[in-house]
């Protein structure tokens, strides 16, 4: 329903005027404010190419040099390369640091302004943290996706079921992961902070979750806070569900994959993604509260 | 100076018409003025930014309010748009509470900021759909839309052109049009032209001028530029958080009072003698001229040649500009204004917090 507004004969060069009724504050349009903050994130992830590849640097880094390099001291049984067990380790560096990255550009949004174009818009503030989320679950995903092309060079089978789950633990722990972000965002007003919030909880995250050593015979204390690092029971799936593809002896399998457990309890891949998704839910909806009242 | 009327007619209790409002663009234009402000306060710890404030805005005006840097006028433009809770007093904007219905303020306005809010790293189109769907414009009328809007600011030709390559004019012309873009019934424009040159000043005020005619848009600005106050229908002067004037330009200007005449004449002293005895005016001799004030300067030029019997050479009339309103106002120059601003701003640190 148009209304339609008389005016005096606009000059000759102006089209007439297309009518626009005003939004209505409805759930409809705050999944469209989800839906266009989504693709904002897709459209810019896609134009900038040098992120794409400057981000794989490091993980291709991490995997064939460092993986490398300490397979000389790291005694892998013979059909497994330490490269195959960092493997999944890296993808999920790879998920963490460009999940953390890009729940950061709204600093940078902030900084230039453009945060504002979206907090004064008549949609709630909930939609617009939640289509970042969702869209730097979508760019991490794409972007961890990328580099599990690279299988091959750390001696992963490409088999096809193990992608799909790997894609799909990717994209929840990239979600956990974006919300955590946005969350810490919210309190963060310069871009030169992000360096602090890399020290103090990626690195941490990254060096606890059994990216990078098995979760095996650690000291009491370094096991205590392997278990604390939310990461740890996104790391575990990845690595399981590549080992399940490989022959492994069951010897070695414990020692590399040994899994997690909580008092002599193993816990099922199926609860370490739970308690993923349960981080997930709560970090976004603290997310979703630190900027309501931004 | 403002009708209280606007109190009595807020329904009560969150019932009563103004939900009948919020169904169409039509029922909210058709009544009421686009803006009412009354007793405006805000407080920034014991600083007051905004005091007493109180304004009305009439349906398609473009009401301006000039003062210099830190006299509150982005602080009262704030509180309009909803992003600052006003400390006490309220305003209604497009016919909602800028408090109690912010969600339906925020629809029914335009804003466009003084620090660009634009994303470089998207197209100008890109920039445009991104403000479209978040304000809701309906998909089908969306295209024509884009397009009028485009050509309105003269960017059709670089619409799918990023952002960042464009210059700071077409990066303002983009906003307004972005602000322009889901036909808002008050379009705010915070110092649109700040930090431009003279030239895209001047253009920019060409396409408020057409777009205000094409849309019936009611604008609300501030500016620090005198000759950017000319622009609009009203002007509010606000200093130290104050309104201290309010009227058309031409009537502060007025209520200043006396145009200047200089007249340059082969015998000054006799000049003088002559004026007060014939004319009664006082005048004095400055820069070789003859000097003086009068309250309607066209009328007496004419009395001037007939009734001064002088061999007047050569006339010059000028009007008060809003630098002597604002100095009869203030007592200062906005320029001195703004350097003791700058000093008030050093040593309150609370006025720097960035307040959204």
């Amino acid at each position: 329903m148009a209304s339609v507004v008389a005016t005096p004969a606009p000059p000759p060069s102006l089209p007439p005027v297309a009518e626009v009724r005003e939004a209505g504050g409805t759930l409809g349009a705050d999944l469209r404010g989800v839906r266009v903050v989504w693709r904002r994130e897709l459209i810019r992830f896609g134009r900038d190419r040098l992120r794409i590849v400057t981000s794989l640097v490091q993980p291709v880094l991490f995997l064939l040099i460092l993986g490398e390099g300490l397979s000389v001291i790291a005694r892998t049984p013979p059909g497994v390369s330490f490269e195959t067990f960092m493997f999944p380790g890296i993808v999920g560096m790879t998920v963490l640091f460009t999940s953390v990255f890009s729940a950061m550009s709204i600093v940078w949004d902030r900084e230039f302004g453009f945060l504002r174009e979206m907090l004064v818009a008549p949609v709630k503030r909930w939609s617009i943290v939640l289509g970042k989320c969702l869209g730097g679950m979508t760019v991490a995903t794409l972007q961890g996706v990328i580099f599990l092309a690279l299988a091959g060079a750390a001696h992963v089978p490409y088999d096809p079921l193990m992608l799909v789950e790997l894609v799909g633990i990717m994209a929840l722990m990239a979600f956990a992961l974006t919300a955590f972000g946005v969350l810490l965002a919210a309190r963060i007003s310069q871009m030169q902070s992000f360096s602090v919030v890399v020290q103090f909880f990626v690195m941490p995250m990254f060096f606890l979750s059994g990216a990078v050593f098995p979760l095996a015979g650690l000291p009491s204390w370094l096991n205590a806070l392997t278990k604390i690092d939310p990461l740890t029971y996104a790391v575990d799936p990845l690595r399981h569900m590549v080992f399940e593809r490989l022959s492994v002896p069951a010897s070695a399998l414990g020692r590399l994959d040994p899994g997690i457990s909580w008092n002599g309890w193993r816990l099922p891949v199926g609860a370490e993604l739970g308690i993923v998704a349960v981080f997930a839910a709560v970090l976004l909806g603290a997310a979703m509260v630190a900027f309501s009242r931004e | 100076m403002v009708p209280t009327a606007w109190h009595a007619r807020r329904p009560g209790a969150g019932s009563g018409p103004v939900a009948a409002v919020s169904g169409s663009a039509v029922s909210g234009r058709s009544t009421g003025p686009a803006v009412e402000v009354e007793h405006l306060h805000k407080r920034f710890g014991d600083f007051a930014a905004v005091r007493d404030v109180s304004f009305e805005v009439a349906r398609g005006e473009t009401f301006g309010l000039l003062g210099p840097n830190g006299a509150g006028k982005t602080t009262t433009i704030s509180m309009l748009c909803t992003l600052v809770h006003p400390t006490s007093g309220g305003a209604r904007v497009a016919g909602a509470d800028v408090v109690g219905e912010r969600g339906k303020v925020r629809s029914r306005i335009g804003l466009v900021f003084q620090e660009p809010t634009v994303d470089e790293y998207l197209t100008a189109e890109e920039n445009l759909r991104f403000h479209a769907e978040l304000y809701g414009v309906p998909p089908a009328s969306l295209g024509p839309r884009l397009d009028q809007i485009l050509e309105m600011v003269e960017l059709k030709d670089r619409r799918h052109e990023v952002v960042e390559n464009f210059s700071g004019g077409m990066r303002r012309r983009l906003e307004i049009g972005r602000g322009l873009l889901h036909s808002p019934r008050v379009l705010f424009l915070d110092e649109p032209t700040v930090g431009l040159d003279p030239q895209t000043r001047a253009h920019i005020w060409t396409y408020i001028e057409t777009l205000r005619r094409a849309e019936q848009t009611t604008i609300l600005l501030t500016t620090h530029y005198m000759d950017e106050a000319e622009h609009c229908d009203r002007i509010a002067i606000i200093d130290h958080g104050e309104i201290v004037a309010l009227d058309s330009p031409d009537a502060l200007k007025a209520a200043v009072g006396r145009d200047r005449i200089e007249i340059a004449v082969p015998d000054a002293h006799g000049a003088i003698a002559a004026l007060d005895e014939r004319l009664g005016v006082e005048a004095t001799v400055s820069e070789g001229m003859v000097a003086f004030y009068v309250t309607d300067g066209e009328e007496f030029v004419p009395r001037l040649f007939a009734e001064s019997g002088l061999a007047i050479h050569s006339v010059r009339m000028s009007r008060p500009t809003l630098d002597d309103v604002f100095m009869a106002y203030t007592g200062r120059t906005i320029r001195d204004a703004e350097a003791s601003a700058a000093d008030h701003m050093r040593t309150s640190p609370h006025m720097l917090a960035r307040h959204r």
